[in-house]
């Protein structure tokens, strides 16, 4: 009798495990994006990534994402709907979701969060990144080395650290090449806006540049500069079918291996709070395949540079560097600390024009 | 050729159904598109009218409604009285703009101030700024004659890059990266517009409008103001001869509309939006124009045309994540509300003639 009600009990247990098992079988990941997923940019390759995840795991997991979500009150409510509804752990792949992921977080202590771009963290809030700067040294190395007027246009967003990191380590390397190299900027204050990233672009290139570089997430600079004959980068996403003659390379982001491991994580119950910066070793930043226009030569001095970042004998900040005012900044050899770089707000010795203020 | 010939004698009752009826054809066209997208029709449907208000999950988006639909409905009441006596002020969402910013910038100077003054102090900047905004168009219609759509649409452009123009410079966040925000206002007690129950949406936004829908009522069905507003709209010549002075009209109408912009702005940025950035305007100012029409231009329509509209987009937000919609999809969605709208009064209004040749 004994034998019996412990058997039952066993079985009961096992099937009330088993139950559990399957309620838990799948993890629930959301993804919110500050773009459409179509704009062939950023939020399309954070798409990717989820993407990535859903081939990863399989029916293990379900995923689910919203685009083209203001930063601000609105995304709030994203998230928290999201949580909600069941997700386990919810990445916010823009800057402006800062504060709203952080005050959700604390309202979904369970849920795990992972902020793109951003500088608060919390126990379940980490934040990622990539040095999307050690990209923007191999394209301006390239971009110094063809433009023929030796003007480079740059279509910047915000004026915030991380596109002033991308100008100035563009300005860098494209100066390391060409002393005579220029940059011309126009501030959109937007990420996302065909239109408008459309209109600069034209304004770039009435103003004599020859290469476009853009920190904004559409291919319309780029549909430009193949409609006028110039020369551009993919920004975010190769961006090839835009600009089959104009695209000379590309910094493309690859967030799948990061969203797989995190995925992971919070599946295996390991996920930690922390703050990743990953780079071309890592893979989270890849340079596209080089244009035949680009001369072997240069093909080959990039590859050299890119292969230099990776073995971390070159960084995109190596002195001697001045600021733009003539202070210094970095003495001969020295390079610049993740600290200084996270706060950049200022230009580099060279670059004319103001950071809006 | 098709023509379309006003009716003597519009029907009341349809006048009233017509927004009713723009919604029914909304919902059906909707589900044409949303299974024309390979989803369930009704299902989606249900998701975006029914979810956030008595779904499993509605205790939170009811509150979130409140939330979206606060600041149209603020917008709006200002906006109708002027649409009523035929001024057209396009350009709340610049005025909202301008509410929120003046409004911070008060706050932000006595920072880090705990006096319980701070709010009260950037509430009335705010409204300020909203007003002073909209005066400026009303300056030029009165002076110049100038057209105040035109103005008025304009100077959104101009209050935005004025936002922007802050939130990099002088309102930025000293201890922010560099990064265009201002200070956090939730962060800080005595510039906060807090929910006040939590889980309820409800700030004092939403309760200051929930008053405003009333005093609105009662000034345009109680009041010689609302009276004039009416008079001026349906014949200008009769409001002239009796002693409606259009130039003061003109003021009235778009300060007031301004103001009311404006302190809604300011509530959204010490509130759901709690700082200053370059992306808390949502487009509130524009959809308050839907939703003016939405509401025949009376208060107690305004309330329940915002609240609709918050519906949709509160809802709009849970089929995107539910059935992995596209944004688009239900901007479409949004934008047939006012298709049908205009579509269903132009039926009311006018009767189509169809005749050979010209």
């Amino acid at each position: 009798m004994k034998l019996l009600k412990t058997l039952m009990a066993g079985a009961a247990l096992v099937v009330g495990l088993g139950g559990m098992a399957h309620a838990q079988d799948k993890t629930k990941v959301g993804f919110v994006y500050v773009g459409p997923v179509g704009d062939f940019g950023w939020s399309y390759e954070h798409d990717q990534g989820r993407k990535a995840v859903e081939e990863a795991f399989g029916d293990k997991v379900e995923t689910t994402f919203v685009e083209s979500v203001p930063e601000g009150a609105d995304s709030e409510r994203v998230m928290t709907q999201m949580a909600l509804s069941g997700a386990k752990l919810i990445f916010t792949t823009s800057f402006g979701y800062m504060d709203p992921t952080i005050n959700v977080a604390k309202k979904f202590p369970d849920v795990k969060f992972e902020h793109a771009t951003g500088y608060k963290q919390a126990d379940n809030v980490s934040t990622y990144s990539a040095r999307f700067y050690e990209g923007r040294s191999v394209i301006g190395h390239i971009a110094g080395h063809m433009t023929e007027t030796d003007t480079i246009g740059y279509i910047a967003s915000f004026p915030i650290p991380e596109v002033i990191r991308g100008i100035n380590a563009s300005y860098l390397a494209a100066k390391a090449v060409n002393p005579d190299v220029k940059m011309k900027i126009v501030w959109v204050y937007t990420w996302f806006d065909p239109g408008k990233e459309a209109d600069a672009a034209t304004a770039l290139i009435e103003q004599g540049a020859d290469i476009i570089m853009q920190h904004t997430d559409s291919p319309a600079a780029m549909t430009i500069a193949e409609e006028k004959g110039i020369l551009a980068f993919g920004q975010a996403s190769d961006m090839k079918q835009f600009g089959p003659n104009a695209r000379l390379s590309s910094i493309i982001d690859n967030w799948a291996p990061y969203y797989i491991a995190r995925t992971q994580a919070v599946m295996d119950g390991t996920w930690e709070s922390g703050n990743t910066w990953d780079g071309i070793k890592e893979g989270m930043v890849e340079i596209g395949e080089f244009s035949d226009k680009i001369p072997a030569d240069v093909q080959a001095s990039a590859t050299a540079l890119k292969d230099g970042i990776v073995a971390g004998t070159t960084h995109s900040f190596t002195g001697p560097i001045n600021k733009q005012d003539g202070t210094p900044w970095l003495a001969e050899g020295e390079t610049a600390d993740d600290g200084t770089l996270a706060t950049m707000n200022f230009y580099v010795e060279g670059i004319e024009g103001e950071i809006p203020q | 050729m098709i023509r379309l010939e006003p009716r003597t004698e519009p029907s009341r009752a349809m006048i009233a159904l017509t927004p009713i009826l723009a919604v029914l054809a909304t919902m059906i066209a909707g589900g044409f598109l949303f299974s024309a997208l390979g989803k369930n029709p009704i299902e989606a449907i249900r998701m975006i009218f029914w979810d956030p208000v008595l779904g499993e999950h509605a205790f939170y988006y009811r509150g979130q409604i409140l939330v979206k639909a606060a600041p149209l409905i603020m917008i709006a009441l200002g906006l109708s009285f002027g649409f009523r006596a035929g001024i057209w002020n396009i350009g709340a969402e610049g005025q909202f703009i301008m509410g929120g910013v003046i409004g911070a910038a008060a706050g932000l100077a006595l920072y880090p101030s705990e006096s319980i003054f701070v709010f009260p102090i950037m509430l009335i900047a705010g409204t300020l700024g909203g007003l002073l905004w909209a005066l400026i168009p009303a300056y030029l219609k009165i002076k110049f004659n100038a057209n105040e759509i035109l103005v008025s649409l304009m100077l959104v452009y101009v209050a935005f890059n004025f936002l922007a123009g802050m939130v990099t410079g002088p309102l930025r966040d000293p201890d922010g990266f560099n990064f265009p925000e201002s200070r956090s206002f939730q962060q800080w007690d005595a510039a906060s517009n807090p929910e006040l129950i939590a889980g309820s949406g409800i700030h004092w936004g939403v309760l200051v409008t929930m008053g405003l829908v009333i005093v609105a009522y009662i000034l345009l069905t109680r009041h010689i103001f609302g009276f004039h507003i009416r008079l001026a709209g349906q014949s200008p010549r009769a409001a002239k001869f009796g002693g409606v002075n259009p130039n003061k009209m003109v003021a009235i109408c778009l300060g007031l509309s301004g103001a009311l912009a404006g302190m809604a702005g300011l509530y959204e940025v010490t509130g759901p939006a709690g700082k200053l950035t370059t992306t808390f305007p949502l487009g509130y100012g524009f959809t308050a124009i839907i939703v003016a029409f939405l509401g025949r231009l009376h208060p107690i329509g305004i309330l329940l045309a915002g609240l609709l509209l918050a519906v949709t987009y509160v809802g709009g937000d849970v089929i995107q994540a539910n059935l992995s919609l596209p944004k688009a999809s239900i901007q479409v969605f949004q934008g047939m509300l006012l298709f049908f709208l205009l579509a269903v009064d132009v039926l009311v209004h006018f009767r189509i003639r169809f005749k050979r040749g010209l």
